[in-house]
């Protein structure tokens, strides 16, 4: 056994940390250093440097605009990206509906939408959640009825993250309702900018940032073609996606960054005339995280490794996004005790240090974590069965 | 990056597992309980014919030359049947010291028996102020002439009321806390002046309360340099955490094994008492602990045997802080869901509750750990900045 990667990945991410920092343009630098927040701007001028590099979609099919990296490189790749604290690249169109087209788009699909995607041209955001489907997605009640070449969709669809910046949303659309709730259901792909009836209405988080969108559809008419495999066959397209981001949406390297911001913080924190880190209680409780998180990574890479040898990750990879998203949280609530006073600053100028600034809304925006991507409750539902064994 | 086991672990964890399921069934623990040796020596000698008291000794002692993870897999599975034969405590804490510390003459005298299975070692370190600190030991060895004087008392040594020798950590200079002044002096089980009184640990197994008044060995008995025993044993310490992080993953496992089979046969309200989701949300909370402690437990057996003293003791704190925490709860966990039936002392699962809770324990519990790895000298580094690390003089 060998907990190491090989000098050539070793290298490799020495060849990428160099790159990112000679990359980002001075203001996103700034921001990467003082931990501020980005705006979609920011966000989408980062996505062309990527992808002037060849880089926005490391693990497309190379035919497509991918790398051609492996897992491991990719893995790497995504790592250095969040420990330089770049700004995110949102995952609706690079890793959700591409891949999808790429393994479900008609020719004519893949060659309208995936240059796009990848030039970030188009932005896309993510039609699944409504008010009455939310853990209980298959019970989508927003309905496209197909009137000759075209489908007429009504409904409302909610969570819809990003949807204020986006030109297209894909959705699932319930196409029949006469059988089982899973099998009426149609992937569908919507343009938001140019057609009637759809209108967008961002709402405030906890986080106090207008985070999700509501999406409304009235009558409005989409081309048939822009459906995305068989009519009816829209949950098993849509199931494709589940599972495939175990490894980043575990927030093992977000965590890990926010472990050094602890203890940059805590260094520079003076509590009654000692810096907060030599206090024994509070340096033990940054401890216990790194500790709690050390594991958890070395389950990361044993699923990493399975992935890199071409075999499907095995049941170590489900504990990642349960346990993982519990440590993102934990490790904004001690950033919360770290900031005491300063926790209750909302998005005040100069009235605490700038690294400080966004943590109490993250703080607020991350208590989704454990909800986002199927919640950890109903990860726990498909453990007990699928794994465990326990009756259903 | 590699998680495989090679060829050769895959057929040692197998031939262990057999082994263990066929000789070894937690009924012959149950009854060895009752016993004062607390283990059986043709079980021993027979592990000595299998090669895996050796694992961690060169070939030229009659060892198998390998690494912590060869050892991982055998520990493992022992864990998975509760196997009492004193692998952790003889070949790991016992011979270790010897293997770094003697001279040829003495690994060979030492270790060969113990590899072939025929004797059994044990580390005399803990006192009643020591707790899990190496340094703090006070009990002290006097030069007389050719011979060391020792006097004092050791607490809670595994394997003390069977081993054939002692290895004994004294104070041959210095005051406890001192780095330095700490040397290995080995005697033997029938040295005058020697009182080993059996005691009976929660996991059924043996440990002793050693009395040294005035005994005297002769001063060849000495391991290695006289005064610099401390990282030579606080490594062996990160070893024995190790094997023990391994151990008790095997036991995890078996854990959730046993309440995964009892909620779905066990029947209330007429149904599997597994079809509820209290109870199925329980299961996995257990599950993603029994994950953690296994890779845990690979960090620990990876880097226990890393030249760096920090990357080894930040692995092996984190693995046994692992196991503390996770391993606790899935023992605690089994026995609510086992329900009443748990809490007897009829049923095996309590053995492994009881076993858990010993190993997290043994060297060094979540508290001890977090502080150890707290006050590494790396902890408000940067990932990859160097670090200096002081040696002890004598």
């Amino acid at each position: 056994m060998d907990l190491s990667f090989t000098p050539e990945q070793q290298q490799f991410r020495a060849d990428v940390r160099e790159w990112i920092q000679s990359a980002m343009p001075p203001e996103i630098k700034r921001k990467a250093e003082q931990w501020q927040h980005y705006t979609h701007d920011d966000t989408m001028a980062w996505h062309r440097i990527l992808h002037k590099q060849g880089w926005v979609a490391p693990h497309w099919p190379k035919e497509y605009g991918g790398t051609g990296w492996d897992a491991a490189r990719q893995f790497i790749f995504n790592e250095e990206l969040i420990r330089a604290n770049a700004p995110q690249i949102p995952p609706f169109a690079i890793y959700m509906v591409g891949p999808l087209l790429v393994e479900y788009g008609s020719p004519e699909q893949k060659e309208r939408f995936l240059p796009k995607m990848l030039s970030g041209e188009e932005y896309w955001c993510q039609g699944y959640s409504e008010p009455n489907a939310g853990s209980d997605l298959a019970n989508v009640q927003a309905k496209a009825e197909l009137q000759g070449d075209h489908f007429i969709v009504n409904g409302q669809k909610t969570w819809t993250s990003h949807g204020q910046y986006a030109d297209w949303i894909f959705c699932l659309l319930r196409t029949d309702a006469s059988g089982k709730k899973q099998e009426g259901i149609s992937f569908v792909l919507v343009d938001l900018k140019n057609t009637p009836g759809v209108k967008v209405v961002p709402f405030i988080t906890t986080g106090g940032m207008p985070s999700f969108c509501d999406t409304y559809f009235e009558d409005a008419k989409v081309p048939k073609e822009n459906l995305v495999g068989p009519l009816n066959g829209g949950w098993t397209v849509a199931k494709a996606l589940l599972g495939h981001e175990r490894i980043a949406i575990s927030g093992i390297a977000e965590t890990e960054r926010m472990i050094r911001w602890l203890k940059r913080q805590a260094s520079e924190t003076r509590v009654n005339g000692h810096r907060l880190i030599d206090e024994p209680s509070f340096r033990a409780k940054i401890a216990r995280l790194e500790m709690r998180l050390k594991p958890l990574r070395i389950s990361q890479l044993r699923t990493l490794a399975s992935l890199q040898a071409g075999k499907s990750p095995g049941p170590e990879s489900s504990i990642l996004k349960l346990r993982g998203t519990e440590l993102q949280q934990n490790a904004f609530e001690l950033a919360m005790e770290l900031m005491g006073h300063n926790s209750i600053s909302w998005f005040n100028d100069d009235a605490v240090p700038p690294a400080q600034f966004m943590v109490p809304s993250m703080h607020n925006y991350l208590r989704a974590a454990t909800i986002y991507g199927g919640s950890n409750e109903i990860q726990k539902n498909v453990i007990a069965k699928r794994i465990l064994g326990l009756p259903g | 990056m590699d998680f495989k086991l090679t060829e050769t672990q895959e057929m040692l964890a197998d031939s262990v597992r057999q082994f263990v399921r066929k000789e070894s069934p937690v009924s012959r623990m149950r009854a060895l309980r009752e016993d004062e040796r607390g283990w059986d020596p043709a079980m021993w000698k027979r592990f000595g014919e299998q090669g895996w008291i050796g694992i961690l000794y060169p070939e030229e002692l009659g060892g198998f030359g390998g690494s912590m993870v060869d050892l991982m897999v055998v520990l493992e599975q022992l864990g998975t049947t509760l196997v009492p034969e004193p692998m952790i405590e003889s070949a790991v804490l016992g011979g270790l010291p010897v293997l770094y510390a003697g001279n040829d003459a003495q690994k060979s005298r030492l270790l060969e028996p113990m590899i072939a299975g025929q004797t059994s070692l044990a580390l005399a370190l803990t006192e009643a102020e020591t707790r899990y600190h190496v340094n703090l030991v006070a009990m002290e060895a006097r030069r007389d002439g050719d011979k060391w004087i020792l006097n004092g008392e050791k607490r809670f040594v595994p394997n003390g009321q069977a081993a054939d020798h002692i290895v004994v950590v004294a104070r041959t200079s210095g005051k406890p806390g001192d780095a330095g002044g700490l040397s290995l002096i080995v005697v033997p089980r029938d040295a005058g002046g020697l009182e080993i009184k059996n005691l009976k640990g929660m996991d059924g197994r043996r440990y002793a309360n050693l009395g040294f008044s005035n005994v005297a060995v002769a001063s060849e008995n000495l391991l290695g340099e006289e005064g610099r025993a401390l990282h030579i044993v606080e490594r062996v310490l990160d070893q024995a955490a190790a094997a023990a992080c391994c151990e008790g993953s095997g036991i995890a496992q078996t854990l959730l094994l046993m309440t995964v089979e009892y909620l779905n046969t066990r029947q209330q309200f007429g149904v599997p008492i597994g079809s509820f989701q209290a109870l199925q949300h329980r299961a996995v909370d257990m599950f993603v602990e029994v994950e953690l402690c296994k890779s845990a437990a690979i960090l620990a057996a990876v880097d226990a045997d890393a030249d760096d003293p920090l990357l080894r003791q930040a692995s092996v704190s984190t693995a046994k802080a692992q196991l503390a925490s996770g391993g606790t709860y899935v023992s605690h966990q089994a026995t609510q869901l086992h329900g009443g039936i748990g809490v007897t002392d009829e049923h095996d699962l309590g053995l492994y509750f009881k076993r858990m809770h010993v190993l997290n324990t043994l060297f060094g519990d979540e508290r001890h750990h977090t502080e150890r790895f707290a006050s590494l000298g790396c902890f408000e580094k940067e990932p990859g900045e160097r670090v200096e690390v002081a040696e002890p003089s004598a």
